[in-house]
């Protein structure tokens, strides 16, 4: 029943004897398509509240709690993953300052306890002190709880809390690009990786991330307003489908770059990697990552956006591209992360894969952590609603 | 009738016999005891040279254990034109430090490199070299062959060290790079980030594992195990920071190369007679 998914081929070539298990599985591939989701959602979010996109309102707290969905569920893989969990705090308590992987705890930190938290409370606020009010029951405490005692709402208040709600977003970009940068680092700082060892590694991790957060959005925005009866915004998914595309195409430019750059150079690791593309990485790279996960569906939203389509069917093109977005980014994490370890060090062979299905670093485990932040969203949802139908009600009219 | 002449003459000669015979060899005696000892000295002499040779890869200033300090920086040299793969390294390797049995899991291990005269390089470590290494029978004429036994490089710059997040892996201040499997969150970020694939996951321990140069072995003055099972001498082990320590003899007098220097590494397993062919 274990390890049910063989890869491809046998091995090839000589790989060192150490190398023959992966280090880094399938919850490694998890770990930054999450933190991936929770860097885009926030920097949509970033987008209407600093940059004034006021099309996006609908979705702008919706991103908000979707990032702070995924941020509750990202370190739990890496967790998972600890030959030792019980000692992960190690890292917080006496981190090595040299290394990258020690600075997530305070990055996490960072970005989980003064951005997300802080940025959400504060725009939230009087609409909690206002449902500590209406509400009975239990959760009349639990938003009086919420409101930490500051129940202040005469419009000073208010216009402070949008103040500091603003300056928490201005603060929370550059930690987003950090968060999800960071993580590209983790990977591109590897110097005895070549499939790693790149400075772009970082920066292309963060497009991707923009990309893969921005359709997360859409789509979770999208399947909401399917459960609620509600009509969808077509102005905002139209724009957020416009600066979908400018996110792809940096994002494949970047990618483009790397492996152009790559292929120029011609170092001593390009034969390997050209094998290792070629006999190992031809489904995940060529057909989902770059064709049916990348171009396929910015010819959709390019389509969409751009082309003259009733809505209904506009809506099921954004829908369809975004799916197909979450499966080319979730490839590129996979090519990456996988790939990075299925060619030995020595150069001169080849290694195999297999998913185990059950236990912690299984397939089963991995489609739990992948469906925990959907529930989290839907209690931090039912919480705290991030609806805006009043908003566009009123715009509309 | 012997005359009285003779007679003194006779016993003048017993006399100076006897004298002769208690001051202890005559030429004769000396000639043919001195024929005797000549196998026995040359027997006695080469093992003296041998007793030397094997004794003067032990450092010198490391006879008992005690605190490492920074007078010391171990390191390893191996001449591949000495290895002859018999894998016994590897194996004294997993008996001394107790490494899981099983291919996968390796501290030292011994690569055969087959080069033919076309076509590409056949490298092969069938676990590790223990065992040996099969016949292997190649189309192409072959150019040269030979081993490499490998290890961890305990390099001077070691990148796993700077990627734990702990600080688990250290190193120590004479120069090896060693995992406090009490601290270690396994993480594998070590394994990663070491170039030379010398660093695997402990299957029970569930903690990163690697070669120590026999820390326990060395800080009390005796050699690696590995070195000292190698039947050829093949590896060195010595203290860069003595003079008199015969990996300094070694250096000076071999063409040396590291391994993947270009990663800035700075590997302290030096390599005698390397192929360019070795990674």
């Amino acid at each position: 029943m274990d390890q049910v998914i063989s890869a491809l081929d046998p091995f090839t070539g000589f790989i060192y004897p150490n190398e023959y298990h992966l280090q880094w599985e399938l919850l490694i591939v998890l770990y930054p398509y999450l933190t991936g989701l929770v860097a885009g959602a926030f920097i949509l979010a970033s987008l209407e509240r600093v940059f004034q996109v006021k099309a996006l309102l609908p979705v702008y707290r919706l991103a908000l709690l979707s990032a702070l969905a995924f941020l509750m569920v990202a370190p739990l893989p890496l967790m998972s993953h600890l030959g030792h969990p019980e000692r992960a705090l190690e890292m917080l308590a006496t981190p090595h300052t040299t290394s990258a992987m020690a600075m997530f705890g305070f990055v996490y930190a960072w970005y989980l306890m003064v951005v997300l938290l802080v940025e959400i409370w504060f725009d939230y606020r009087a609409d909690i002190v206002h449902l500590s009010n209406s509400t009975k029951g239990v959760f009349k405490y639990v938003y009086k709880v919420l409101t930490l005692g500051a129940t202040d709402v005469s419009p000073k208040a208010l216009d402070f809390d949008d103040k500091a709600g603003k300056l928490i977003t201005i603060i929370g970009i550059p930690s987003a690009f950090m968060l999800h940068g960071y993580v590209g680092f983790i990977f591109g700082s590897i110097k005895a990786n070549p499939w790693w060892s790149s400075v772009l590694m970082p920066i292309v991790f963060l497009f991707s991330a923009i990309v893969s957060g921005m359709a997360a959005v859409l789509l979770i925005y999208m399947v909401t307003c399917m459960i609620r009866w509600k009509p969808i915004d077509m102005s905002c998914v139209n724009k957020l489908s416009e600066f979908l595309i400018y996110a792809m195409l940096v994002d494949f430019t970047l990618e483009f770059l790397d492996f152009i750059h790559r292929l120029y150079e011609s170092e001593e690791s390009i034969h390997i990697l050209g094998q290792l593309i070629a006999d190992r990485l031809f489904l995940s790279l060529v057909i989902l990552q770059v064709l049916i996960g990348g171009l396929l569906p910015l010819f959709g939203l390019v389509m969409g956006r751009f082309g003259k389509l009733p809505d209904e069917l506009r809506r099921m093109v954004y829908f369809i591209s975004c799916v197909l977005i979450q499966v080319g980014i979730f490839s590129m994490r996979w090519n990456v992360v996988i790939g990075g370890q299925m060619f030995s060090k020595s150069l001169r062979g080849l290694t195999v894969y297999k998913v185990h299905m059950l236990g912690f670093e299984g397939l089963f485990a991995a489609i739990g952590f992948l469906i925990l932040p959907l529930i989290i969203l839907t209690v931090l949802v039912k919480l705290l609603p991030p609806w805006v139908d009043k908003h566009s009600e009123k715009a509309a009219a | 009738m012997i005359s009285e002449k003779e007679k003194n003459q006779n016993s003048e000669e017993n006399v100076s016999e006897k004298t002769e015979s208690k001051k202890g060899f005559g030429r004769r005696e000396f000639l043919d005891a001195f024929l005797k000892a000549i196998p026995a000295g040359m027997t006695l002499l080469t093992f003296g040279s041998w007793n030397n040779k094997l004794h003067a890869q032990t450092p010198d200033d490391t006879k008992t254990s005690r605190p490492p300090t920074d007078e010391n920086n171990y390191a390893m040299a191996v001449d591949i034109s000495k290895c002859i793969g018999c894998g016994r390294c590897a194996n004294a390797c997993k008996l001394e430090n107790h490494v899981p049995i099983g291919p996968h899991t390796m501290r030292t291990w011994v690569e055969r490199y087959v080069i033919p005269s076309e076509g590409e390089v056949v490298v092969d470590s069938p676990n590790g070299g223990i065992d040996g290494f099969p016949d292997q029978q190649l189309d192409a004429h072959i150019l040269r062959t030979f081993y490499v036994p490998k290890l961890c490089n305990h390099c001077a710059n070691p990148p796993c060290v700077q990627v734990c997040p702990v600080g688990a892996t250290f190193q120590t201040k004479d120069g090896v790079v060693l995992v406090d499997e009490k601290y270690c969150v396994g993480c594998r970020y070590c394994i990663q980030a070491c170039p030379y694939g010398a660093r695997y996951m402990h299957p029970e321990k569930n903690v990163a594992d690697k070669c120590t140069f026999c820390y326990h072995r060395i800080s009390k003055g005796m050699l690696p195990a590995c070195v000292e099972v190698c039947p050829t001498q093949a590896r060195v082990f010595g203290d860069l920071k003595k003079r008199s320590s015969p990996i300094h003899h070694f250096l000076r007098f071999n063409p040396i190369r590291t391994l993947k220097p270009e990663l800035n590494t700075r590997p302290k397993v030096f390599y005698a007679n390397a192929d360019q062919e070795v990674r």
